[in-house]
């Protein structure tokens, strides 16, 4: 028997309980290497998600003519494609935010989390349920890179989104806009990821346990009248 | 009924099973004395104002671990002594004059990512202080190499002998190197000051002998091959053995009970790899000083090393 999954859950999945860095730990390469500020993780994440909302749509689309032996090498064709528009359309709309990007808008060609997207759903599920999906771990990634990109520009240029936050007093941590700095907040939030998930799976075993309790009580009870 | 006879008691620990004459705590206390030589020649050639900079340092690293502590409602171990150790370690091995903010900054990393994250004292991989130190001098560059004048010398440079000789070409002599006579960090300006400490440590038997004397030998003998291949590009090899923090790296924070392999082969190696490291970076690498990333790239290295180096079980046969 299938479990219903409403279109709801499809879309609210990818921001947090398969949250594409968090969970699934994919497409960590743009994650690490382009979240020195907010505004570059915000252009990162919408340049990503656009390729991957597109990509599935297509995919899911021709996924019964894609033949299995061949199917990593179509869907690297279609990602290309859109990748090739994103870049182009960038480097003519948004020269300097294409330039701060350098290589990683092309990359997105490899970035593995559109490809497990396409390999884990497009593939097996209709253009529609592809498309929902698709947008909500485009906004679980958006979400990430953008509190990633935040904190790294909070503390290594005292500012965020280019209005700077902190006082002039305040020297700028700069190991923050390095790759090591990356790592350091990258790891800390995941730790802080599982926490809370460890947490609240935690909580709901207890309630569980808890109502499972009172009603054996009163079955008990119940029982004890009875007899 | 039957009483347990107590000196029979089954006893289940983690390793090392194999216990030392000093508890953990009296040996961290003996560490701290050992530290007290650095420490005053630092305040000899440096100022009172050093004495603030170790006071914070300590401050916050106690304070830090005492809070996670208490957030995670955990046993407060700060009587231990390893808090101290980590503060007045990080302490050491900042420049004169530093200031207060950065190395309160300094002590809450070092303890809350170089120990807490794993567990606290006995499960960090690397060497707390040196993450902290790493942190600084990733995050202030600038104010982790403003090197101070000391206080008896004449001289008008401000560099330490190794930058001086990484970016200048200047040799400095091996006698001021000796006293400590010398620009550098706080702990490990007088080569002479480390060696009474470190050999308080290794008499004591606190510190195991073999990771010092492989360090010492290892950059002798790696110093001496480039030497010989260009003796005038390339520095003594006592130059290396008193440049730098390798003395103080080599006695206080390679000697770490928790982060140095368990075996005597082990510790070979590993005194080796650092004094590898550390001659590579000297004289290949883009910074002058090579001792922090020397010791914390072979800490990664400990649990392979302890795995390749485990002694033969008596009778097993291959």
């Amino acid at each position: 028997m299938k479990k219903k999954v409403t279109v709801s859950q499809d879309f609210l999945k990818g921001i947090w309980e398969i949250n594409p860095v968090f969970k699934q730990l994919l497409g960590l390469c743009p994650t690490l290497a382009v979240t020195v500020s907010a505004i570059n993780g915000i252009a990162m994440a919408l340049a990503t998600t656009f390729v991957l909302i597109f990509s599935s749509l297509i995919i899911s689309s021709v996924r019964k003519l894609i033949p299995t032996q061949v199917r990593i090498a179509s869907y690297i064709v279609v990602i290309a494609t859109f990748v090739t528009i994103v870049d182009l359309v960038m480097k003519a709309r948004f020269p300097e935010l294409s330039k701060s990007l350098g290589p990683f808008i092309p990359l997105i060609v490899v970035n593995c989390l559109i490809l497990g997207r396409q390999e884990a759903f497009s593939s097996k599920n209709n253009p529609f349920r592809s498309f929902i999906d698709a947008a909500g771990n485009g906004l679980g990634f958006l979400a990430v890179l953008f509190v990633l990109g935040s904190i790294r520009e909070i503390f290594g240029s005292k500012s965020i989104l280019g209005i700077q936050i902190l006082p002039d007093t305040f020297e700028p941590w700069i190991i923050m806009i390095l790759p090591a700095g990356a790592f350091l907040t990258l790891g800390l939030l995941l730790g802080l990821s599982n926490t809370l998930t460890e947490r609240s799976k935690r909580l709901k075993r207890e309630t569980i346990l808890r109502q499972h309790n009172i009603k054996r009580k009163a079955l008990e009870e119940n029982f004890g009248k009875k007899s | 009924m039957t009483t347990a006879n107590p000196t029979y008691r089954l006893e289940l620990t983690s390793s090392p099973h194999v216990h030392s004459r000093w508890s953990t705590r009296q040996a961290m206390w003996l560490v701290i004395l050992s530290l007290l030589p650095p420490l005053a020649a630092a305040l000899v050639f440096y100022g009172i104002y050093q004495l603030l900079v170790i006071f914070v340092s300590v401050i916050f690293c106690v304070g830090t671990e005492v809070l996670i502590k208490l957030i995670r409602k955990r046993e407060i171990t700060v009587k231990d002594g390893s808090a101290v150790i980590t503060g007045l370690l990080l302490a050491l091995t900042l420049p004169p004059n530093f200031s207060l903010i950065f190395t309160a900054i300094g002590g809450i990393f070092a303890i809350a990512i170089g120990k807490e994250i794993f567990g606290g004292l006995g499960y960090n991989i690397f060497n707390p202080a040196l993450v902290g130190r790493a942190f600084l001098q990733a995050a202030f560059p600038v104010a982790m190499t403003t090197w101070t004048i000391p206080n008896f010398s004449d001289a008008v440079s401000k560099a330490t002998p190794l930058s001086s000789l990484k970016f200048d070409g200047i040799l400095t002599a091996l006698e001021p190197m000796f006293v400590g006579n010398i620009g550098g960090s706080l702990g490990e300006t007088s080569a002479f000051a480390v060696l009474i400490g470190g050999l308080f440590l290794l008499v004591l038997g606190v510190a195991n002998w073999r990771i010092p004397l492989s360090m010492f030998f290892g950059v002798l003998v790696f110093g001496s091959i480039f030497w010989f291949i260009n003796p005038v590009k390339y520095p003594t090899p006592f130059f290396h053995l008193f440049a730098g923090s390798f003395m103080f790296g080599a006695f206080f924070m390679a000697t770490d009970w928790v982060t140095s392999p368990l075996t005597g082969k082990g510790m070979w190696i590993f005194g080796l790899g650092i004094s590898l490291v550390v001659v590579v970076i000297r004289i290949f690498g883009g910074l002058p000083e090579g001792v922090m990333y020397g010791i914390l790239l072979m800490n990664a290295f400990v649990p392979i090393i302890n795995r390749y180096t485990k002694p033969k079980v008596f009778g097993e046969i291959k």
